[in-house]
This record gives structure tokens, C-alpha cells and sequence, in this order.
């Protein structure tokens, strides 16, 4: 609706836009950028190559790296809660709305078991990662067995990202921007060092949960792209690959967010020269990215590049 | 002289455990508090009480007249953890970086001002770090780290500073002049409540002594704990072990 809202004010400049990128593609001998649907999974690329490098490097160094790889698995249940749904009321909003809910939901009972326990213990979470992929088998197994869509969601599938979700992932991408610049300060004190942090009476809980909200939203995001089996790459390696070559965690974040978009550009590059899957180009180009930026750390001694 | 912190006859049970049981002290303003002894005694509790990260079960913990978990006013504290001088975690942050987090519970939403700029180098010169500014934190010895925690507290004003077991891992020389920053900081009025394992650091430096095991077993100043029998009492079996750090210490100086 807002998409149509848009569209319709500014037609003129979404083509423009479009036609841009579509010149800009062929300066460099490609049309790629001529075909909608790939301007729609560069657009969403770019959006996830800078918000999940950002919110990784928050999990990351809070050590809970695999906060995404359980969130991603109950996106999956969500995307299937959501087209059984459809397939019962013959609702026809998107899956990623439900996903968006569901995640968003399991991420603050993760929180909650986690403050229970006093840590993220992996035991938790694997119950509610393997049970909520268990769940979204069984609903899609009663709502008629695989079907293209879902696998497109497993694995990635940048052809079918619509303009529907390009809208409700770049809204979700703007609004976890904004929280991010308000909040990043006190994040980074509570990952740093979490008593501290209370003693200076930060609302500790309050911003756990926080993080955790908000890594559900990048999840969602990544989910149509990456696939769900992939999603957490994008949260921890390009943050692993900043860490290893930055002076200051202000460089961290620009390092981390810098990899993030070349594993996107290129892997999206590569995937369509050479027909291949998406989200699996983009994570290994990131780890690519990784092994160079450990090969740069080791010659250099951990001297700092930025 | 006014009351700092005031316990009074407080009691903290970890499950059935107890950890502190009927301890009441008060801390005033100006004083340089050691709390002595041994492991498991309850001094970490007790502090963190005292911070009002912890509820007593019995009693009450006041700090500047108001029970301390509901104390709001954060940037007056200063918190040295234990494992400050042995932060191992790989995040890339500079010395500057960690100073500052001593002005983002004023700051709140918005970005550092200029004043907030100046009170971190400010508190960078005072610890005698300002050209360690730019190094990344995983890079210094655990010496200079803890001056790193020292100027966060500064840089946040705190006017009352907790510190415990600050110089675990940190070489003999490092920790006497560390010790000379605090006695620094507390002549010019700084508050300091100090966790230390080594009775010839407290006695030398704090003008206030409380040693622990559960119960509070002497709160008095350090000429009077040396003269009195409170090891023994407070430690039992464990005195010789005490003892025998205590002396060597005074062989250091």
C-alpha cells in the first residue's frame, strides 16, 4: 500500500532511478541492473549488507553469533504459519509479515529464557531453533508440501522479492537505523561490559531486548536473499572480518559494514553471471573477504588498517 | 562528615547460601574503605549491594540516603571490576572509546558534546593515559587497563569509586603506583570502597578497614586491625596464609 502510495507520488523518480541504475549496469558491460527483480535484490542486498554487519557486531561481541541462526529458523516458521494462513482464509498480505511477528516474538522469549538462566544457554536455544523449523515442516506439510516458495525462502531466491517486500524490508532496514542511532552508545557499553553498565544504571534488560527485537527485524530482511540457513552469515562474518583489521570499534563498524556490502555486490554479481545460488555466492564471498582480512591481520601483526 | 553509604544490618542469601549476614557499616564521605577477606567471604556481595546491583533479603543498604537499587543518579558511581585488568574479549575498542562510556549515561540519545570530549581527555591526563588515547584496550598490560577503568569513573564525575580486586594479574610495580593513583584521587575527595586480598595494600592506604567472612568482623582503622586479633577471628584456619602475604608486601616497600 505504501509502496503504491509511492509510486504513485513519485512515478517520475523511480524510473529515473531505475534507468539510472539501469545505465549505470551497462558503463560496466552488464544489464543486469535492466531487470526489475534485480533491482529489487540489489536494493534489498544493500540494506542488509549495512544493517546486519551493524547489528552483528553487537551480537558478536556478546557472544551470541548463533542469536541469528535461531531467529532465522523461526522466520522460517513464520513464513509458514504465514502461508497457512493464507491457505486456509485466502489472506494474500505477505508470509514476511507474519515472519516479521513470530520472529520478533521468539526473539524476546530467547531474552527471557536467557535473563531466567543468567546466559544464552545453547540449549534453549537449539530447543527453540530445531523446534521451530520443526513446526514450520508440519504446517507446510498440511498446507499441501514443499512448494517453490518455500524453498525459495530456505535457500534464497532473489527472483522472488517483490515490491511488496521491498517496501515492508526497506521500512523494516529504516527503522532499525534509527534505533541504532539513537541507542548505539549505551549497546555498546552493555556489550562491553554489562555490569558496568548497570552500575550506571542503564536499563540492561531493557536494551537486551532491544537487540535482540532488532536482530529479528535485520533476520527477516535477509531472510528472501540469504535463505534461512544463511541468514546469520551475513550477521557475523563481515563483523568477524572488521574486527580483525580495525584500530577502534567506530572503524569496526565502518570495516564490518564495508565487507558486508562487497560479499552482497559481488555475490549478487557472480550469481548472475554465472547462474548461481544467491544466497550461497554472497556467504562465500564474505568469507572470502574474512580470509583476507585474517591473511592481512597475521602479516601485519594486528596492526590496525583503519 | 555525611553518610555515603549506610548498611545497615543487611542480609543476602544466594538461594540457601548465605553470602552476607548482619552486616551494618557506614561509609562516609571522603573515607578510603578496605574490605579484607577471604575468598568466598561475601566481599564481592557486599559491594554489590552497597552498588545496588543486589537487594539485601534483611536490612537495608542506603547509598546517599536512598536504598541503593533505587539510587538513580549512575554517573556519581564508579566501578572497577574484578576482571577489569583482564578484559580478554577481542572487541576493538580504544582506550578513548571506553573512557567515553563514562558520558553516555548523560548523553542519552544524543551524540557526545564538546564538554563531554573535554571532561574524557581531562580524565585521560588525570590517570596519566592521554597518549595511550588512540591504542586498542587488548593491547595494554593489565596495569594500564585499570587506569583505563579509573578514568571512565572520573570521566563520568563519579564522587564515590568501587573497586574490586582491581589488581589481580597486574605486576608488583604497576600496582604500587596504582595504588598511588587512588590515594591521589581520594585527597582530592573521591570516595573509595576497596575490595583487596592484600592486607599491606589496605593497611598502608585505606583509613578505614572491614574484613568479612559472611559476617562483618571488624570496622576499624588500620592501626587497630593490625593490633587486634580480627584475622583470627575472621579467617580462622586460613590466618597463615594471610599472614604470610601481609609480610611479604611490607618486605616490597
Amino acid at each position: 500500500m505504501i509502496s503504491t502510495a509511492v509510486s504513485l507520488a513519485v512515478p517520475g523518480l523511480v524510473d529515473a532511478v531505475s534507468d539510472a541504475a539501469c545505465e549505470g549496469g551497462r558503463l560496466f558491460g552488464t544489464d543486469m541492473l535492466c531487470y526489475a527483480f534485480m533491482q529489487r535484490a540489489f536494493l534489498v542486498g544493500l540494506f542488509i549488507g549495512l544493517v546486519g554487519p551493524l547489528i552483528g557486531t553487537f551480537l558478536v561481541h556478546r557472544e551470541m553469533a548463533l542469536i541469528g541462526d535461531s531467529l532465522s529458523h523461526t522466520a522460517f516458521a513464520g513464513v509458514a504459519i504465514g502461508l497457512f494462513f493464507a491457505a486456509v482464509t485466502g489472506w494474500t498480505g505477505s508470509p514476511l509479515l507474519v515472519a516479521t511477528v513470530v520472529t520478533v516474538i521468539a526473539a524476546l522469549l530467547i531474552q527471557y529464557l536467557a535473563e531466567q538462566a543468567g546466559e544464552y544457554g545453547d540449549v534453549a536455544m537449539a530447543i527453540i531453533l530445531t523446534g521451530a523449523f520443526a513446526l514450520g515442516t508440519v504446517l507446510i506439510s498440511i498446507s499441501g508440501g514443499i512448494s517453490v516458495s518455500i524453498a525459495s525462502y530456505l535457500f534464497g531466491n532473489i527472483v522472488t522479492v517483490t515490491e511488496q517486500s521491498v517496501t515492508l524490508l526497506g521500512g523494516l532496514t529504516a527503522l532499525v537505523l534509527v534505533v541504532l542511532a539513537l541507542t548505539h552508545k549505551q549497546l555498546l557499553f552493555v556489550t562491553f561490559d554489562e555490569e558496568a553498565a548497570r552500575v550506571a544504571r542503564f536499563n540492561v534488560s531493557l536494551y537486551n531486548r532491544m537487540l535482540v527485537v532488532l536482530t529479528a527485524l535485520v533476520v527477516v530482511a535477509a531472510l528472501q536473499i540469504l535463505g534461512v540457513i544463511l541468514v546469520a552469515g551475513m550477521l557475523v562474518i563481515p563483523v568477524a572480518a572488521g574486527a580483525k583489521v580495525a584500530s577502534s570499534f567506530r572503524t569496526s563498524l565502518v570495516l564490518a559494514v564495508a565487507a558486508g556490502e562487497i560479499s552482497v555486490v559481488v555475490g549478487l554479481v557472480l550469481s548472475y553471471q554465472y547462474n548461481l545460488a544467491t544466497g550461497g555466492t554472497i556467504i562465500l564471498v564474505a568469507v572470502a573477504v574474512y580470509s583476507l582480512g585474517t591473511m592481512w591481520g597475521s602479516l601485519t601483526n594486528g596492526r590496525p588498517i583503519l | 562528615m555525611t553518610a555515603v553509604i549506610e548498611v545497615e544490618d543487611a542480609t543476602f542469601s544466594f538461594g540457601d547460601v548465605p553470602a552476607v549476614e548482619n552486616v551494618s557499616l557506614t561509609v562516609e564521605e571522603g573515607d578510603f574503605v578496605g574490605i579484607v577477606g577471604p575468598n568466598g567471604s561475601g566481599k564481592s556481595t557486599l559491594i554489590k549491594l552497597m552498588l545496588g546491583l543486589l537487594e539485601p533479603d534483611q536490612g537495608r543498604v542506603l547509598l546517599y540516603g536512598v536504598p541503593a537499587s533505587r539510587f538513580q543518579d549512575g554517573s556519581r558511581l564508579g566501578y572497577v571490576s574484578q576482571y577489569a585488568s583482564r578484559v580478554d574479549r577481542r572487541i576493538p575498542v580504544t582506550v578513548r572509546e571506553v573512557v567515553e562510556m563514562g558520558r553516555f549515561a548523560r548523553a542519552g540519545i544524543f551524540p557526545l558534546r564538546d564538554e563531554d570530549h573535554d571532561a574524557v581527555e581531562e580524565a585521560m591526563q588525570q590517570v596519566r593515559i592521554a597518549d595511550l588515547a588512540d591504542r586498542k584496550l587488548t593491547h595494554l598490560s593489565g596495569g594500564q587497563r585499570q587506569r583505563v577503568f579509573v578514568a571512565r569513573a572520573l570521566a563520568s564525575k563519579a564522587d564515590l569509586l568501587f573497586l574490586d580486586e582491581p589488581a589481580i594479574g597486574v605486576d608488583v610495580e604497576s600496582r604500587e603506583r596504582f595504588y598511588g593513583l587512588l590515594r591521589e584521587l581520594n585527597e582530592q575527595g573521591i570516595t573509595i570502597v576497596l575490595i583487596e586480598h592484600d592486607i599491606g595494600v589496605v593497611t598502608s592506604y585505606a583509613n578505614l578497614v572491614a574484613c568479612i567472612n559472611r559476617q562483618l568482623y571488624c570496622h576499624t582503622s588500620p592501626e587497630d586491625f593490625l593490633a587486634g586479633d580480627f584475622l583470627e577471628q575472621a579467617y580462622g584456619t586460613d590466618q597463615e596464609m594471610l599472614r604470610h602475604e601481609h609480610h611479604l608486601d611490607h618486605h616490597h616497600e
